[in-house]
C-alpha cells in the first residue's frame, strides 16, 4: 500500500538520519547489559548505591556533580535519616553572616553535592591543566552513554608500540584521541562494599555507570513505568477509534 | 447527508450568539459540513496531525517557559531543574524536544504527500505557498528553540547558522552583529531567541489558520487529483474524517510516546548535555535531523555565498513550484514517468540527509554534490520538461465512479472498506 | 462538536435495535476513554505549576536563637516569607497576657501563640493585604500596642502579634515550628 510505504519510508528517513548522526562519532564502544535497559528496565539500586560509594570515595576528589542535590539519592533507596547523616558529612559554603563573611556549615539533603574545586581554573591548576568534567550528566553527555563510561573506566592500558603518550597523559582505548589526563583510578578492591560484593574493576565500572545513569536521569524508572501505561492506553484508544471509524464508514454506500 | 439549516441551533445561548456573531455557523460550515473527497487516504491525516503537534508544542512550551531562565548563566541549569525538580518537568521537556521532531516528521510527510498528488497545482497555489511559509517559520522556531538549553550544540548551532548571513557581501557582517546583539553569540542572543521562540509559534498558528482558510476555498485534493463533481464524491468532514484523523493522531501518538518514554534522547545529541563553552567547538557539529538535507546542500557548494544561496534557494524554489510543474494532471497515479522521479527525489532527500550528518569530506562530499544537483535538476528542469512530454494515463470520470468500481490497486485507502491491516 | 451534527453513522438505513445499541455503546466507550486520556494528559501540565522538589526541600530550616538578646528581634526568611522572631522581655509578655480576650478581633490567648513565653515567632506578613509590618528594629514604629505597625494601611499588632486596630482581619500567622534545643528552632 503506497500510503503505508511512504509513512514507513519517512519514519526510516528520520531514524536513519538520527542513527547516522550517532554513528558518525567513530570509536567502537562495547555494549554492556544493563538492568535499566529496555522497556521494563529499572535502575539496579544496590548497584547504584555501590556506584555512589565509589563516587564519594574516589571520583569526587576531582569530579564535581553540581546539578545533583543530595536528596536525589532517595531514588536509589537512601532513607531520610541516611540522607541527613550523609549530607551533614559535607561542608557547604553559606553566608554572608552578620559580619559579612562567608562561612562553612554542615550540609543538608537539599544541598547539591559540593564541588571539589571552587572554579574551573582551580580545577585545572590542580590537575595539570586538565579539567575533570562535571559528572551530573555524564551518562547522557557522551556518545554511548553508560556503555561509554564503563568502557572508559576499564579502557586504560599500556600504549601500543609506536604511540608516544605525552607527559602527564594516560592511554585509554576508548577515549577519543586515546590520551587522557585522568589516570587509571579503579583498583581491584580499591573500595570495600558494605554488601560484600567483590570490588573488581569490572564491577566498580559497572556500578559507577549505573549510578551516573541514575544521576543523569533520576526519573528514569518513573518515565518508563508511565510510558508503558501511556502506550497501552493509546493502543486501546486506537483500537476503539478504529472500530468506530469502521462502523461509521461502513454505512456509506 | 442530513443537511439541516446550518444557522439554526438547538441551544438558545448558541443561537443568541450566532445571530450576532456567526462563529457557530462558520464552524458548522467549515468543520462539520466541509465536504471531503471520500477517497482520501491516511496520508491526508498528516495535516491534522501537524496541527495537533503545533498545539502540543505550544502547550508544553508555555509550561516550560514558566520554569526556564533565558540567561546564559542560568539557562542550562534551569533546564536541568526542569528535568529533576519540577513536577513532571522531565515529561514536559521530553514531549517538547521530541515533539519538535515529530512535528517535522508530520510536516515532511504532509509535504511529500502534496508533491506526490500534485496538491500544489491550480487552484491551490496560495494554499501551497502558505504551507512553504509555515515550513520556513517552523524551521526558524525550531532552530531558536534548540538554542535555549544553552548546551554545546545550542551554542555552536547558533554560531554557525547566524554566521550564514555573513556570506552576503557588505550587509552580511552588520546583519550578523545585529542578530547577535554583540560580537558573538551571547546573552543578548539567547534572550532574543527566547522572545522570538515564544512569539513565532503564535505566528505559526495564524499562518495555519490562513492555510486552512485557503484550503476551504478550493477544498481538499485527493489521490485521484480530480475535483469532486457532487455530493456523491464527498463525505461531510464530521464525523467521517474527524474519526479517521482522530484515529491517525492516536496511532501517531503511539510512535511519539515510544520516543518520549523509551528513547527520549535518540533524536538529540549528547553534546547538548554539556554546557555551552564559547572556547571549545565540539568535534562534530550537526544540526537536528530535520535540517540535515539543507545542511548537506549548504556544504556541497564549495563557496560560502554560493552555499548559502543554494540552501535558501532549495526552499525558496518550493514557492514557485506550482509554476515549475507544467503538467495538467495532478496525481502521480496518472503520471507514470514522473512517479519514478518522485521516488528518486524522496530517496535523494534521504541521501542528502544522511550526507548532512556525515563529515563533509571524501565520498560524502561527492554524494552530497550529486544529491544537490539532482534536487535542483528535479525541480528546475525535470518538472517543467516532463509536464510537456509525458503522456498521462486517462483520468477517471469521477471519484465515485473510481471508488465504486473498486478499480484501484493502489492508494485509494479510504473507500468503504478501509485498509484491511496496519 | 456543534449542534446540528447528524448522529454519527446514520446513512439513511436504520440499523436494527440491537446493532444500534452496540454501536452506541462503542461510541460512548470511545468517547469516555478519550475524555479520560485528555484529563490525565492535563494533570502533568497543572502539577508542573505546583512547588517543585527543590522548593519543597527547602521548606524546613533550622534557626539558632542564641544570639538574639532579650528585647531584640530577628527576621529570617522561610519559604520566601519573612518570619519575625522576637525575644520578648517581661513587660511585653505581661502586656500580652493581660489583654482581655473579649476585646480582641481575633481572640487567641497568648499561651496558644507561643511555645516558650519569651520567644514569639510569627510570619511577618500583615493579614490585610500582605505588606511587611514595621517593628523589628528598635527605631521602627511599633504601633499603639508595642508590637508591630503596618505602614500600608495602618494595622496595629500587639506583643503577641494579634491584630488590635486597623483593617487587618486576623492575627499574624504563627508558622509551624518546634524547639529542637533550648535556643534552636526548626521552622516548617
Amino acid at each position: 500500500m503506497r500510503a503505508l510505504k511512504t509513512a514507513i519510508l519517512s519514519a526510516a528517513l528520520a531514524l536513519g538520519i538520527a542513527g547516522a548522526a550517532q554513528a558518525a562519532e567513530g570509536v567502537h564502544i562495547p555494549k554492556q547489559s544493563w538492568p535499566h535497559a529496555g522497556i521494563f528496565g529499572t535502575i539496579d539500586k544496590a548497584s547504584a548505591q555501590r556506584g555512589f560509594q565509589i563516587y564519594k570515595e574516589v571520583c569526587s576528589t576531582c569530579h564535581a556533580m553540581h546539578l545533583v542535590p543530595i536528596r536525589t539519592l532517595a531514588g536509589i533507596g537512601f532513607t531520610e535519616d541516611e540522607l541527613k547523616a550523609l549530607a551533614s558529612g559535607y561542608e557547604v559554603q553559606a553566608g554572608p553572616n552578620d559580619a559579612g563573611e562567608m562561612f562553612m556549615r554542615p550540609g543538608v539533603p537539599a544541598d547539591r553535592f559540593p564541588s571539589p574545586f571552587p572554579n574551573d581554573q582551580a580545577a585545572r591548576a590542580a590537575n595539570g591543566g586538565a579539567l575533570p568534567p562535571d559528572l551530573s550528566l555524564m551518562a547522557k553527555a557522551r556518545v554511548g552513554g553508560e556503555d561509554y563510561i564503563h568502557a572508559f573506566l576499564t579502557g586504560f592500558e599500556e600504549a601500543p608500540a609506536g604511540v608516544t603518550v605525552m607527559p602527564g597523559m594516560n592511554y585509554n582505548k576508548y577515549f577519543p584521541g586515546h590520551q587522557v589526563g585522568m589516570p587509571n583510578i579503579l583498583m581491584p578492591d580499591g573500595v570495600t562494599f558494605a554488601d560484600g560484593t567483590k570490588a573488581t574493576v569490572e564491577q566498580q565500572a559497572h556500578d559507577i555507570a549505573t549510578f551516573l545513569t541514575f544521576a543523569a536521569e533520576p526519573h528514569l524508572d518513573a518515565r518508563k513505568q508511565m510510558g508503558v501505561k501511556v502506550i497501552l492506553f493509546l493502543i486501546v484508544l486506537a483500537g476503539l477509534m478504529y472500530a468506530v471509524k469502521r462502523k461509521m464508514w461502513s454505512t456509506l454506500h | 447527508m442530513a443537511q439541516a439549516q446550518a444557522s439554526k441551533f438547538k441551544n438558545p445561548v448558541v443561537n443568541w450568539i450566532d445571530s450576532r456573531l456567526p462563529i457557530f455557523t462558520m464552524l458548522d460550515h467549515e468543520y462539520n459540513h466541509y465536504p471531503m473527497p471520500r477517497n482520501v487516504n491516511y496520508l491526508w491525516a498528516f495535516g491534522a496531525i501537524a496541527g495537533i503537534m503545533l498545539v502540543v508544542m505550544i502547550a508544553t512550551g508555555l509550561f516550560l517557559a514558566m520554569q526556564y531562565s533565558s540567561h546564559t548563566s542560568l539557562a542550562f541549569d534551569s533546564v536541568e531543574r526542569i528535568m529533576r525538580d519540577v513536577n513532571y518537568g522531565w515529561l514536559l521537556r521530553y514531549v517538547h524536544a521530541n515533539g519538535a521532531s515529530m512535528f517535522f516528521i508530520a510536516v515532511y510527510i504532509h509535504m511529500f504527500r502534496g508533491l506526490y498528488y500534485g496538491s500544489y497545482k491550480a487552484p491551490r497555489e496560495i494554499l501551497w505557498i502558505l504551507g512553504v511559509i509555515i515550513f520556513l517559520v517552523m524551521m526558524g522556531t525550531a532552530f531558536m528553540g534548540y538554542v535555549l538549553p544553552w548546551g554545546q550544540m545550542s551554542f555552536w548551532g547558533a554560531t554557525v547558522i547566524t554566521n550564514l548571513f555573513s556570506a552576503f557581501p557588505i550587509v552580511g557582517d552588520p546583519i550578523v552583529t545585529l542578530l547577535w546583539g554583540g560580537f558573538s553569540v551571547d546573552n543578548p542572543t539567547l534572550n532574543r531567541f527566547f522572545a522570538l521562540h515564544f512569539l513565532l509559534p503564535f505566528v505559526l498558528l495564524g499562518l495555519v489558520i490562513l492555510h486552512t482558510a485557503a484550503l476551504h476555498v478550493c477544498g481538499s485534493n485527493n489521490p485521484l487529483g480530480i475535483e469532486p463533481k457532487g455530493p456523491q464524491d464527498t463525505v461531510p468532514f464530521n464525523p467521517y474524517v474527524t474519526i479517521k484523523d482522530g484515529f491517525a493522531v492516536v496511532v501517531f501518538f503511539i510512535v511519539f510516546a515510544a520516543f518520549v518514554f523509551f528513547m527520549p534522547n535518540y533524536m538529540g545529541h549528547p553534546d547538548n548535555y554539556i554546557p555551552a563553552n564559547p572556547l571549545v567547538t565540539p568535534a562534530h557539529i550537526v544540526p537536528e535531523w530535520y535540517f540535515l538535507p539543507f545542511y548537506a546542500i549548504l556544504r556541497a557548494i564549495p563557496d560560502k555565498l554560493g552555499g548559502v544561496i543554494a540552501m535558501f534557494g532549495s526552499i525558496a524554489l518550493l514557492i514557485v513550484l506550482p509554476w515549475l510543474d507544467t503538467s495538467k494532471v495532478r496525481s502521480c497515479k496518472f503520471r507514470p514517468i514522473y512517479r519514478q522521479f518522485f521516488w528518486i527525489l524522496a530517496v535523494d532527500a534521504m541521501v542528502l540527509g544522511y550526507a548532512g550528518a556525515m563529515p563533509a569530506e571524501g565520498a560524502w562530499l561527492i554524494i552530497a554534490r550529486v544529491g544537490t544537483f539532482y534536487y535542483f535538476f528535479h525541480f528546475l528542469v525535470l518538472l517543467p520538461v516532463l509536464g510537456k512530454i509525458e503522456r498521462p494515463r486517462p483520468l477517471p470520470n469521477s471519484i465515485s465512479e473510481s471508488v465504486l468500481k473498486g478499480g484501484g490497486h493502489i492508494a485509494a485507502g479510504a473507500h468503504a472498506k478501509p485498509m484491511e491491516k496496519a | 462538536m456543534a449542534q446540528t451534527t447528524h448522529p454519527p453513522g446514520t446513512g439513511g438505513h436504520a440499523a436494527s435495535g440491537d446493532g444500534a445499541t452496540r454501536r452506541d455503546f462503542l461510541y460512548l466507550a470511545t468517547g469516555a476513554v478519550g475524555v479520560v486520556g485528555a484529563a490525565s494528559a492535563a494533570w502533568p501540565f497543572i502539577d508542573s505549576m505546583n512547588p517543585a522538589r527543590d522548593t519543597l526541600a527547602l521548606a524546613s530550616i533550622d534557626v539558632d536563637l542564641a544570639p538574639v538578646a532579650e528585647g531584640q528581634a530577628i527576621t529570617v526568611t522561610w519559604r520566601g516569607k519573612p518570619v519575625f522572631v522576637r525575644h520578648r522581655n517581661a513587660k511585653e509578655i505581661e502586656e500580652a497576657k493581660a489583654v482581655n480576650l473579649g476585646d480582641l478581633r481575633d481572640p487567641v490567648a497568648d499561651d496558644a501563640r507561643v511555645k516558650k513565653p519569651e520567644w514569639l515567632i510569627v510570619i511577618g506578613i500583615c493579614t490585610h493585604l500582605g505588606c511587611v509590618p514595621l517593628g523589628q528594629k528598635v527605631t521602627d514604629p511599633r504601633g499603639d500596642f508595642d508590637g508591630w505597625f503596618c505602614p500600608c494601611h495602618g494595622s496595629h499588632y500587639d506583643t503577641a502579634g494579634r491584630i488590635r486596630k486597623g483593617p487587618a482581619p486576623a492575627n499574624l500567622v504563627v508558622p509551624t515550628y518546634a524547639f529542637t534545643g533550648d535556643t534552636k528552632i526548626r521552622l516548617g
